[in-house]
């Protein structure tokens, strides 16, 4: 990275799964107006805007971008969107921050949502393909099988995926933006929720929200705003086909690479040890012990004893979405960069109920589409 | 009583429906129609990468890995090994199969990569990996250029397939 950049202002919205008092343009507006007072910042101060979300069909709106231009001061200034699925959250912040690093522009907007109230995403990850028989459901419907296929090649517990559910949610009482708040969690009342795509139940799948991230980028001679920076230290994105022969979707190798080129730019060479806390996208309570061997966390086989032994819960010493993660809020487009919000927060020093005390290195990460568009970054509250 | 120099004291409008229908044209291209002749004719047709060998179903012209035209046509078995499935008991718009239904990655022998097909003729909590399968078409007389021409997969009573000869299709 040529130029140091750093996240100077951070805002999102309160995530619900009807935001009815807000169009789209209210939406997106909302959390970036957020992310300009914590910069100490205003529309004018704004160099150009970078806006990502899930795929157009989920609202049927087409290239929503160039409606919301003005609603995000961005007339008369460059604006981008960026498409990578579900880690388009991840993905856009990058983008901005690549703005950034290059030296291009001082300050960038970087926004993400979406309002699943609008869409019929489940439609939308749904409709008939000439060359596939018509039997995809959702996101669950094409996850649940590899789910099922890491069970089988780790022989994890059952439970273990119970756990997750339970961790998240009650991390999200600590975050008051999050969409579920759910005060009497349980592995109980997991166990008793209704199966969706066995072996995945209802509680163990994120909710369908309303919702919108925003950050404000900046480079090292313009930091601004009420909380110290957290430094961009590596980011990250790689992608591999959906299909080939051979292929991984348990442990797919785009995220191993990805992870790889982050760490290197880093300096990490034993995550565990040296990342305080991480954000990772988690849309179903078993991808964090399959994530947390594909991050190199542990080694192959060993995720879902991590998460056993209490080591990624809020207390532990890898604390995994101290958010509540995608578990508990799933505004699509903007999950992925709630994950690199989430741990800018966390370096910033100003997660509040939810912060982890003295957390100095952090790592974001988003998934999408097929497993196979990865994005990260890791950020630190030290210059690089 | 409301004034009628203003709308504001009757509140939002909230949401509006606004269905959207599009109807597409696909042009399938040289190795798709391959597979779809098959089906047409009650087979799967696949193709052989000459470079690391896998064979890939349907046909798609070229392998992935290799960068390389496939053009060796391999016709496949009728039979192959459900790796993993997961039993779908969410409704949602559009959905034209009765829930719960099984939902599984099939592996046809012969072939090198999985793909998604729906199984029948057994409860759906009676699923396992490694169960062996077999396609079921529709009547000779029907039999399109189409996914259509498959009715679905059944168990075909062989005994299941050993973890080791799927593990790395997973």
């Amino acid at each position: 990275m040529a130029e140091r950049c750093a996240v100077i202002g951070v805002g999102q919205t309160h995530h619900k799964s009807k935001r009815n008092d807000v169009s789209i343009a209210g939406l997106v507006r909302e959390a970036a107006k957020m992310a300009l007072a914590d910069a100490d910042l205003t529309w004018t101060d704004i160099d150009a805007v970078v806006i990502g979300k899930a795929p157009d069909m989920f609202e049927g709106n087409m290239m929503p971008e160039l409606y919301l231009a003005p609603a995000l001061g961005a007339v008369g200034k460059p604006m981008f969107r960026v498409h990578t699925a579900g880690s388009v959250g991840g993905s856009t912040a990058l983008v901005a921050a690549h703005l950034i690093s290059s030296g291009i522009h001082k300050r960038v907007l970087t926004v993400a949502y979406e309002k699943q109230s609008d869409s019929d995403a489940m439609w939308a990850l749904s409709v008939p393909q000439p060359f596939a028989a018509p039997l995809l459901a959702g996101a669950g419907g094409y996850f649940a099988p590899h789910i099922r296929a890491y069970m089988r090649r780790s022989g994890a517990p059952e439970y273990i995926g119970r756990m997750v559910a339970v961790k998240d949610r009650r991390n999200a009482m600590r975050n008051p933006y999050a969409h579920l708040h759910i005060a009497d969690i349980d592995m109980k009342m997991v166990e008793e929720s209704m199966m969706l795509w066995d072996p995945l139940r209802y509680l163990e799948a994120c909710p369908s929200s309303d919702g919108a991230a925003a950050m404000v980028l900046s480079a090292e001679d313009a930091v601004s705003g009420h909380f110290p920076p957290a430094w961009v230290h590596g980011m990250a994105m790689r992608s591999e086909p959906t299909m080939f022969a051979g292929r991984d979707q348990v442990n797919p190798r785009a995220g191993r690479d990805c992870s790889a080129d982050v760490y290197a730019q880093a300096g990490i060479t034993d995550p565990r040890r040296q990342i305080d806390v991480a954000e990772v996208y988690v849309p179903f309570s078993w991808y964090e012990p399959m994530w947390l061997e594909n991050l190199g966390f542990c080694d192959l086989g060993d995720g879902w004893k991590l998460t056993e032994s209490g080591a990624t819960a809020f207390d532990g010493d890898i604390p995994w979405n101290t958010s509540g993660g995608v578990l508990s809020s799933n505004p699509i487009g903007a999950s992925g960069m709630l994950r690199f919000l989430e741990v800018a927060m966390q370096v910033r020093g100003q997660a509040g109920e939810h912060q982890i005390e003295g957390a100095r290195v952090a790592l974001g990460q988003a998934y999408g589409g097929g497993s196979q568009f990865f994005s990260m970054w890791v950020v630190g509250s030290d210059k690089p | 009583m409301a004034d009628p120099t203003t709308t504001e004291d009757l509140g939002p409008v909230t949401t509006l429906a606004t269905p959207i229908r599009l109807d597409f044209e696909f042009t399938p291209g040289v190795a798709q129609s391959r597979f779809l002749r098959g089906l047409e004719q009650g087979k799967f047709m696949g193709q052989r990468c000459p470079t690391c060998g896998k064979v890939y179903v349907p046909s798609r012209g070229s392998c992935p890995t290799d960068g390389v035209p496939t053009t060796e046509d391999v016709a496949l078995a009728n039979v192959g090994t459900v790796t993993t499935y997961c039993v779908v008991n969410v409704p949602f718009a559009g959905q034209s199969i009765e829930i719960p239904y099984i939902c599984a990655q099939v592996l046809l022998d012969g072939a090198n990569i999985s793909f998604m097909g729906l199984i029948q003729e057994i409860p759906a909590d009676q699923i396992r990996m490694g169960m062996r399968v077999e396609a079921v078409w529709v009547e000779p007389d029907q039999l399109t250029p189409s996914l259509e021409s498959v009715r679905y997969f059944r168990p075909n009573g062989e005994p299941d397939a050993d973890y080791e000869t799927y593990k790395e299709y997973l």
